[in-house]
């Protein structure tokens, strides 16, 4: 058992020593002239001006509930697809009960008004 | 017979999950109509519940006919199973008689409330009768997401959102415990089924693994049960949350869950039991009932009893499994039947926006509504264990089950908790009968379906404790077929 522990050590060995060693090659190797602007964060943008903990509306929220859900439908639609001739009816009629309740699901939401925009 | 066919099940299969489909089926149901008939009677999607939950409970029996294994030995139809199924069902049917009042009073329109009670009893059912660790982990998060956003079901009170984000919030933490005990025990034993679980373990030296793993899904399914030291949560979300709620999920749910823990602890031979039960047996036990003695609250009063009374079941888990087992379902029974009748009461009193939940609210009960002093009367005496009531007779097989198995100890500590915990219930009582009523209390007339549900668990509480035999006959038939 111990012994299957070995790569995961092999890994952590070269990690910790690759990491440093990139490190203080490239503190060598760069040019280096700071400047204030260069240090702010997102130099490229606008001015970082005030809190960055300002408020959203929720409706993101339940867009990417939505989305997170029919995303993962779809990701059990592939191993079917893959296997479909295998599974033949059987799969077929499963994969639309599947389907038949997550489409009760996807009238739920638009009925109750989840993906009005306002 | 070539390999694709295997893998079809056949039509039996479906038939040993006969109840689970039915919820299913009008869960959905509910959630379609509720937005397509905007324009209804306002009992319709309640009555289309109940219709469901009796239907289920018709199921159970055709259920019970087709015993054996189903989809690849993930589900398992046994008498126990069946007895777990048709005490989900049953508590579901009467909580929802239980919700028509309370639905109405609160003014709360929604029908997702019906189609989650129904689908999160999708869940329950299905953990009573499956035996692979995955498999158990889903039914359990049906279960647990449906009741997480029924505790949160009154929207305009503060409390419920408060109860529903810290049920949540710990819940998932807990279940990521059960998760990770499933992952641990699938690496000690190479199986996430419990009987080739139990296998592994009782023929070859049990791995530090598989101690470890037990011990994390254990964590989890005792937050689930509100056993402590993991009851934190219990009051403030039993406080929070619809009153008709709480009945359902201090009951139906941790059914469930003592029924997978009894697998999982007497079938998958479960390394350190013993010694796991007993400590997290005298600390709910003990911190159930000390916090109890303070409470003002009814429901967090209950809710303190409801930890005490997760406790009292866990000493049946340390006994013998032929004594053990069947004094475990019996117990889980008899909860269920006086809690839900208990908080059956409590909902009916506390009247719109749950004003009235303090104990010195029920001051002089007796006088204003004497039938309903009666009935919560009956229920608190259960919960003590005063005999001629369930609760006596379940608390009677567990302490005679742990006195078989040596467990003296457990047991003093038991019965001088069963001694602490009278004073809280019978503080009720005297505020009730011995009180001089308080005029500003209103006490309305109590409609046909709250009567009904109050009738049901009367009679259930009241059976079990004069004529506990067949209900125990079963549970032991139940174990043999089951271990032997």
């Amino acid at each position: 058992m111990p012994q299957n522990y070995i790569p995961i050590f092999l890994f952590i060995a070269v990690v910790g020593f690759l990491i440093p060693v990139t490190l203080v090659a490239a503190k060598l190797v760069r040019p280096e002239n700071p400047h204030r602007t260069k240090l702010m964060p997102y130099e490229c943008g606008i001015d970082p001006v005030g809190s960055s903990r300002g408020r959203y509306t929720i409706r993101f929220y339940i867009v990417a509930i939505l989305f997170v859900v029919f995303d993962v439908e779809t990701i059990f639609l592939f191993p079917w697809a893959v296997k479909f001739k295998a599974l033949g009816v059987f799969g077929l009629v499963e994969m639309l009960i599947f389907l038949t309740i997550l489409i009760v699901g996807y009238i739920w939401i638009w009925k109750k008004g989840a993906l009005d925009w306002v | 017979m070539n390999g694709s066919l295997a893998m079809v099940p056949q039509a039996t299969d479906y038939l040993r999950v006969l109840p689970e489909i039915v919820l299913s089926i009008f869960g959905m149901a509910i959630m379609f109509a509720d937005p397509l008939l905007k324009e209804r009677p306002p009992r319709t999607l309640g009555t289309l519940a109940l219709l469901g939950s009796l239907l289920a409970l018709a199921a159970t029996w055709v259920q019970a006919q087709y015993p054996g294994f189903a989809f690849w030995n993930m589900v398992r139809v046994d008498a126990f199973s069946v007895f777990f199924h048709f005490l989900i069902v049953a508590v579901t049917a009467v909580v929802i008689l239980t919700s028509f009042e309370y639905m109405e009073v609160e003014g709360i329109r929604a029908g997702e409330y019906y189609g989650l009670i129904l689908l999160g009893a999708v869940g329950m059912s299905l953990m009573s009768s499956a035996v692979e660790l995955v498999l158990i982990f889903l039914a359990l998060e049906i279960s647990s997401i449906a009741t997480y956003i029924l505790a949160g079901f009154r929207r305009r009170a503060a409390i419920s959102s408060e109860a529903s984000l810290k049920y949540f919030l710990l819940g998932s933490f807990a279940t990521a415990f059960f998760l990770y005990g499933v992952a641990l025990m699938f690496g000690a034993t190479g199986s996430t089924s419990i009987q080739v679980i139990g296998a592994a373990l009782s023929s070859f030296e049990v791995p530090a693994l598989a101690y470890a793993g037990i011990a994390l899904m254990f964590v989890g399914l005792a937050f689930k049960v509100a056993a402590a030291p993991f009851h934190i949560w219990t009051p403030d979300v039993y406080e929070g949350a619809p009153a008709p709620v709480v009945g359902f999920m201090s009951t139906a749910p941790k059914a469930a869950v003592f029924a997978v823990l009894l697998r999982l602890m007497f079938e998958a031979h479960a390394p350190g039991r013993i010694g796991l039960i007993w400590v997290v047996a005298a600390l709910s036990m003990t911190l159930g009932n000390l916090g109890a003695l303070v409470q003002n609250n009814v429901k967090r009063l209950l809710a303190y009893s409801s930890i005490a009374h997760a406790g009292y079941l866990l000493v049946a888990f340390a006994a013998v499994p032929d004594s053990g087992i069947p004094a475990a379902m019996f117990y889980a029974a008899s909860y269920a039947a006086m809690n839900v009748g208990a908080f059956a009461v409590v909902s009916h009193f506390s009247n719109a926006g749950e004003r009235y939940v303090k104990i010195e609210d029920y001051s002089g009960l007796s006088s204003s509504s004497p039938l309903l002093a009666a009935i919560l009367t009956v229920f608190l005496l259960s919960l003590i264990g005063i005999p001629i009531t369930g609760g006596f007779i379940a608390k009677f097989y567990v302490f005679s089950a742990a006195l078989q198995s040596n467990l003296v100890g457990l047991v003093i500590l038991g019965v001088l908790n069963s001694a602490v915990a009278a004073y809280y219930y019978l503080r009720v009582i005297v505020v009730m009968y011995m009180r001089e009523p308080r005029g500003e209390v209103p006490v309305s007339a109590v409609p046909a379906g709250m009567g009904a549900a109050m009738a049901v668990s009367l009679a259930a509480t009241i059976y079990l404790g004069v004529l506990p035999g067949r209900v125990l006959d079963y549970a032991g038939r139940a174990v043999a077929e089951w271990l032997h």
